[in-house]
């Protein structure tokens, strides 16, 4: 197995969230009844012609300029026909050989290593209608009754970002594929909701001797719109093809299915079946040009981009790498991160609160980072309380949770459930006694030279407390109780 | 008849000074046309549909509205070809497969004379989806040449010549992808024009070839055609390949030719010009230089390709056009289907006509994976060289002559097995399309019973001139002859069936 080397390429397909479709005024929407967002344009009615929507150029030349690609002064969409009745025209409108941008790389991160993939090029199409089929088993088509067509979504801007073959391992893959998503989330360009496929990918993906840099043939997997499942299939698929090649044969070019069940891929098409999509550029449009001006006022408008991020984020707050790059890796979760900071809580204290009570918070809930009750200033006001020594750090997980569960502020919350830090010296001292006085064994200990027995006593003042004692002055108390100070007022009881 | 009035020889023009005058109702002048249609339509057959209901109760409505809040073009009874949508209206592109198709929206050339408060008479014949020189090939029968009918009227847009030839339209809008308007205008001698591509809005007009197509209108006279076109003409911004005209269409006003250099490539006269057709031709020349202006010879070298680059081009662009017309979302569908692929190739196969399943074949197989460059690729240069071609003819000519068509009307029937003949009846006027340049045909008299057009070829958005010219040519030549609705293949003593007279200038009453 280690003499094989995966060579793995994806092309990622994004849904621009724009207004309107991409060559007519419906909007584009989500969830709505079928059919309600249509017109004579994109329900191809005779003599309806397309027109560019510019917003969509904007937002696909934003994706491509973030990574690094050249902007073509001129590009042109082609027709790629095909009949099926989720595409009204019979031919969708794409680019084909002269595509919106061309020629960049994007940086992502696999643990510590940076790795880089070329991008062959970013390019504009049309999406198709969402066909429901009914009847049959779970709406796939087989054994289905009939077929219905919702318009709605045909026609939404689509851009595709077409990966050189530069990912070398499935985990890398995923990696990629989420810091892409990220990165296009963070330009404001499309939410890229998985669930509603508004990114979906075609992998490729073949083995070759490790060092080699030839390219064996690949097989490809389409239209996955699931992180693991990529990373399953392409996980199964490596030792598949290497048993292959090791036994002597040869790999079959052709579109495998992954079953996320069995975790088996197995053949969906072959070659011979591949379509003849007859390219012609698009006669009812003119070709689409970008100038150097405008290409530089998009260039301009960009926001910060994740890697940028993740480098500023060790140098401005000390993070470490890592922690920078979970923290700096989405716009979301960073805007959230950067907030906190910016109401004064200490970027560490900060960064381990994000990362682990806000994080597994929004896992759990299933919600995106500054969405939800706990915005940055309910969780700033819950860490200033914490900063300030007034409510201990296991009571704050404590407060965290019951903020979320009763959807209150966290002040009502600590003092509701009593949960501040005690740091009242007489309260303390009196509960310091009653400790000492109910272990008078330890206390002897102690005062014969064991001195590490002061842990067990505070120990037990924050048990009695609940944890609530402030730990510093609690420790403070408890030496000076066993060193027989005058800080024991109620040590009546201990034996002389 | 309406006061006095002759569907045959009345212009929009004059139409719109008696309604304006007042010396005509709205109501009026639509009846007139609907009684000539009446009389004449069931051997012409130029319309799919007339909407004469429509169109009365419409005139009528024009003639209650105050004359400052008129259209510029009130009352004008209108006929559309029928590739233009028409919201409301059924509109069949000359196909069985849209023969129920009712549209939800109407085409922007329609929609701005509409705004105009132009009359509505019907949708004109045509071969299905544009496709064809005779209009035989619609799906609901030939229109018959008003000059004789035994003949076509020429094609695609032979619906629209025929109607105003036959006085059974004032003017009407046709389409033109290789001279699917000016062809038709020759052989039933009318004014018919297509514009410089991207000067009307193809938005409602059903593709045939997208680059190639555009919409013209089909009058009596220059001066009719130029009040129509500057009412259709403009950017859109529904169609990204519509352009705003450098000025306002003109109406036309010369007389003279003087200073004007007309070339006359001798590629288009060199071969396949029938007698008839070229003595009319050098007539018209005889004239041009009566008038002051110069013919020259010219060369346009490429001319002998760009009928084949047109029949690869236009056919490819048409196989993609149509495709979607496959029964799913509107239109025709066959019944009995057990599967997609069963329904889309029988729906497909009983809607569609032979000549239009010809061109589709054509298409597909030019952009075919490996035959792309040799085919469309090849075309395409081939398109270029030929735009050259007249790059470098209007650097020494101010316009470019030729016969329109190089026959008179055929005999129906006589072409329709040799789509190769039919082909050529485009030769002329094919070129031009190619390169997206304005041309007009005009009429130039009769050969033997039938007229003659000759055609002017301007540079891109040369329309003024053009315009201009073709309106001094056409008082020089003083065609003032009209149709006599006989029919060649009756004895020739038959009442109305004499073809035989030259110049006859009889009206059937």
């Amino acid at each position: 197995m280690s003499a094989w080397e995966p060579v793995i390429g994806l092309e990622v397909h994004v849904e621009l969230d724009t207004a309107t479709k991409m060559f007519c005024g419906c909007p584009v929407t989500k969830g709505d009844p079928p059919n309600t967002h249509t017109c004579p344009v994109c329900l191809a009615h005779p003599g309806a012609l397309p027109v560019v929507n510019e917003r969509a150029i904007e937002y696909a030349a934003r994706i491509a300029l973030a990574l690094g690609c050249e902007v073509r002064p001129r590009s042109i969409f082609h027709r790629k026909n095909y009949f099926y009745p989720d595409l009204p025209k019979a031919y969708q409108i794409s680019q084909y050989d002269e595509p919106l941008a061309v020629a960049g790389s994007f940086d992502y991160w696999v643990g510590d290593e940076k790795l880089s993939c070329r991008i062959n090029r970013v390019h504009m199409e049309e999406d198709a209608a969402k066909l429901i089929h009914a009847g049959g088993e779970a709406g796939r088509i087989a054994g289905s009754e009939y077929s219905m067509v919702d318009f709605n979504r045909g026609g939404t801007p689509l851009i595709e970002i077409v990966g050189e073959p530069d990912i070398p391992s499935p985990e890398a893959a995923r990696e990629f594929l989420q810091q892409l998503r990220d990165l296009v989330i963070g330009l404001g360009v499309s939410e890229c909701n998985m669930e509603e496929g508004q990114i979906r990918w075609d992998a490729n993906i073949s083995v070759r001797p490790a060092g080699s840099d030839r390219l064996g043939t690949r097989t490809e997997l389409k239209n996955m719109n699931s992180f693991r499942f990529l990373q399953q299939a392409l996980e199964s698929e490596v030792p598949r093809q290497v048993a292959v090649l090791e036994a002597g044969g040869a790999i079959e070019q052709e579109t495998l299915h992954f079953d996320p069940e069995t975790g088996v891929t197995t053949p969906l098409r072959s070659k011979e079946e591949a379509h003849d999509y007859r390219y012609f550029p698009e006669p009812d449009l003119v070709p689409v040009t970008a100038d150097a001006a405008w290409i530089e006022r998009v260039r301009q408008s960009l926001p910060e981009l994740p890697a940028a991020r993740v480098e500023r984020f060790t140098s401005q707050y000390g993070l470490s790498r890592y922690d920078a790059a979970v923290l700096g890796g989405g716009a979301a979760l960073a805007g959230f991160y950067e907030e906190l900071v910016a109401q004064g809580i200490e970027p560490k204290l900060a960064a381990n609160w994000v990362m682990g009570e806000y994080s597994a918070h929004l896992h759990s809930a299933g919600l995106e980072p500054g969405h939800g009750h706990v915005t940055a200033a309910r969780l700033a006001a819950l860490l200033r309380l914490v900063a300030a020594g007034e409510v201990s750090g296991t009571a704050a997980k404590q407060a965290f949770a019951l903020m979320v569960e009763e959807r209150a502020e966290p002040l009502d919350v600590v003092a509701r459930h009593d949960l501040g830090q005690v740091s009242d010296t007489g309260e303390l001292a009196a509960v310091v006694a009653a400790v000492l006085a109910a272990h008078p064994a330890q206390v002897e200990q102690f005062r014969a030279g064991k001195e590490q027995v002061a842990g067990f006593f505070v120990g037990q003042v924050m048990k009695v407390t609940q944890g609530k004692a402030n730990p510093q002055l609690a420790a403070e108390l408890v030496r000076a109780a066993l060193r027989g100070g005058d800080a024991a007022p109620t040590d009546a009881g201990a034996p002389a | 008849m309406t006061a006095g009035l002759d569907p045959l020889r009345l212009t929009a023009r004059e139409a719109r000074r008696l309604l304006t005058d007042g010396e005509l109702a709205a109501s009026e002048l639509t009846k007139t046309y609907l009684d000539q249609i009446e009389r004449v339509e069931d051997r012409v057959h130029a319309f799919i549909q007339v909407t004469a209901d429509n169109a009365a109760k419409y005139a009528t409505e024009i003639d209650q509205e105050a004359g400052a809040t008129r259209g510029a073009l009130a009352g004008l009874p209108t006929a559309i070809k029928d590739n233009m949508v028409t919201e409301g209206v059924t509109t069949t592109c000359g196909s069985r497969i849209l023969g129920n198709y009712q549209p939800v929206y109407t085409a922007t050339a329609v929609r701005r004379i509409w705004g105009d408060h132009i009359v509505m008479l019907g949708k004109a014949n045509m071969d299905e989806f544009a496709m064809g020189s005779s209009t035989e090939n619609s799906a609901f029968g030939p229109t018959h040449n008003p000059w004789d009918l035994s003949t076509v009227p020429g094609g695609s847009s032979g619906g629209s010549a025929a109607a105003v030839a036959a006085g059974e339209a004032l003017w009407a809008l046709g389409s033109d992808t290789g001279g699917s308007v000016r062809q038709p205008a020759a052989l039933c001698g009318v004014v018919g024009m297509k514009p410089t591509y991207g000067a009307v809005s193809r938005y409602g007009l059903i593709a045939f070839a997208s680059s190639l197509d555009q919409i013209g209108p089909l009058t009596r006279t220059v001066y009719d055609c130029a009040l129509l076109l500057r009412r259709i003409a403009g950017h859109d911004p529904c169609d990204s390949t519509s352009v705003a005209l450098p000025g306002e269409i003109e109406l036309p006003g010369a007389e003279r030719l003087e200073g004007l250099r007309f070339g006359i490539p001798t590629e288009y006269v060199a071969r396949g010009i029938e007698p008839g057709v070229m003595a009319r031709f050098e007539k018209t020349l005889t004239l041009i230089e009566e008038l002051g202006g110069t013919c020259v010879e010219i060369s346009l070298p490429h001319t002998d390709y760009a009928l084949p680059a047109y029949y690869i081009i236009a056919p490819a662009e048409a196989s993609a056009n149509l495709a979607r017309f496959d029964g799913v979302r509107y239109g025709f569908r066959a019944a009995g289907a057990d599967d997609l692929t069963e329904m889309y190739e029988a729906t497909r196969g009983e809607g569609f006509g032979a000549e239009v399943k010809r061109r589709i074949m054509i298409g597909t197989y030019a952009l075919s994976s490996g035959y792309y460059q040799a085919y469309y690729g090849q075309a395409q240069r081939v398109r270029t060289l030929v735009r050259r071609d007249f790059d470098t003819a209007f650097a020494q000519v101010d316009l470019i002559v030729s016969p329109t068509s190089p026959t008179v009307a055929f005999g129906l029937g006589t072409r329709t097995a040799d789509p190769l003949a039919m082909y050529q009846s485009d030769i002329c006027t094919i070129p031009v399309n190619l390169a997206g340049l304005p041309a007009i045909s005009i009429p130039c008299g009769l050969a033997g019973h039938l007229p003659v057009g000759f055609q002017l070829m301007g540079p891109a958005f040369s329309e003024n001139r053009l315009l201009s010219a073709a309106h001094a040519l056409e008082g020089a030549i003083g065609f003032t002859a009209v149709p006599t609705f006989c029919d060649s293949r009756d004895a020739a003593d038959a009442p109305g069936g004499s073809c035989g007279r030259p110049d006859r200038e009889a009206v059937e009453r």
